[in-house]
């Protein structure tokens, strides 16, 4: 499966809010966006991410980016590791149907059933501007990709 | 706030916690963590060993709650000279790690544990954790231990 390419218009989605509202298509237009994709909630690596994540929060906001972290958890399990991790990223829970946006996003690891670790930048237009697919669902993308994507962005 | 793209990883600089020598063209930067147990296994091997280190934070707020203040703490003990004796104690026993035991190992290592007080909670110390971090991060270090090569001007 082959992660949404840069230039694509962003296909209808919904996800799950954490306080169970949905993020949609349309939560991304007016403002860039960065949706990190991880496997699953309390596994060892999507917890070195999301830790190193946190800690470039004020510099993506500085940039006027907005980041989020999508998995096939259930809401509850996303709530629970967010809090046991001590990070403030907000959770996106693509549960039910099992993996659809991701699927759409070509951030879906079939094999084994499971978001795969991939990155996508949406611009204020609702275009994917940039995106990175792991070579393996174990490889953790420093968060400088992030901001290498945003400068490329930026740049364009 | 700043520039968090892409960079390789600094050359070794003469504020460096440099264990061995400079010019060792086996030294190695290891970005760590004082509450990482296998930043601590990784610690004593390469001193165990006799290794060129340099020592930069990796120190992660979510990551252990006494991360950040134990990097702050060595900073601290580095501007009384004793860096890397506070490295040592800090890795050889991280089951004690709470500020009346960080107040106990300055004691020990003969530190002024007033001035470390005051220095462990300056902007100055603070700056220079972030520093290491932030430079980790544009290098692409994903976990600690890092053990890497030095880019090389």
């Amino acid at each position: 499966m082959a992660i949404i390419a840069p230039g694509t218009a962003v296909p209808d989605f919904v996800l799950k809010r954490e306080d169970g509202g949905d993020f949609t298509q349309d939560d991304l237009q007016g403002k860039t966006t960065v949706l990190v994709f991880y496997p699953f909630a309390f596994s060892p690596v999507c917890t070195d991410q999301l830790q190193i994540y946190e800690e470039a929060l004020p510099e993506l906001t500085e940039q006027g980016a907005t980041l989020y972290a999508v998995s096939t958890d259930a809401t509850p399990a996303q709530t629970a590791f967010r809090e046991k991790l001590g990070v403030s990223i907000e959770q996106l829970s693509d549960f039910e149907p099992k993996g659809a946006a991701s699927k759409l996003f070509g951030a879906y690891f079939e094999p084994a059933g499971m978001t795969n670790r991939a990155l996508v930048i949406v611009g204020p237009d609702g275009t994917v501007a940039w995106s990175h697919l792991a070579d393996s669902p174990g490889d953790l993308p420093g968060v400088n990709l992030i901001f290498d994507g945003l400068a490329s962005v930026s740049a364009a | 706030m700043g520039d968090l793209t892409s960079a390789p990883i600094p050359g070794v600089r003469s504020d460096d916690h440099l264990r061995g020598q400079a010019g060792d063209p086996e030294l190695v930067v290891m970005y760590a963590d004082f509450s990482c147990p296998r930043c601590a296994v990784a610690a004593i091997a390469l001193r165990d060993a006799g290794s060129s280190v340099v020592f930069r934070h990796f120190a992660l707020k979510a990551r252990h709650p006494r991360a950040v203040p134990l990097a702050h703490a060595a900073e601290a003990a580095a501007l009384q000279g004793a860096f890397w004796p506070l490295h040592d104690s800090l890795f050889a026993d991280q089951g004690h790690i709470d500020d009346p035991h960080l107040w106990a190992r300055c004691d020990q290592l003969g530190l002024d544990v007033d001035r470390f007080e005051a220095d462990r909670r300056s902007e100055a110390v603070a700056t220079r954790v972030t520093r290491d971090l932030r430079e980790g991060m544009r290098a692409g270090v994903t976990g600690t231990p890092a053990v890497l090569r030095p880019s090389v001007d």
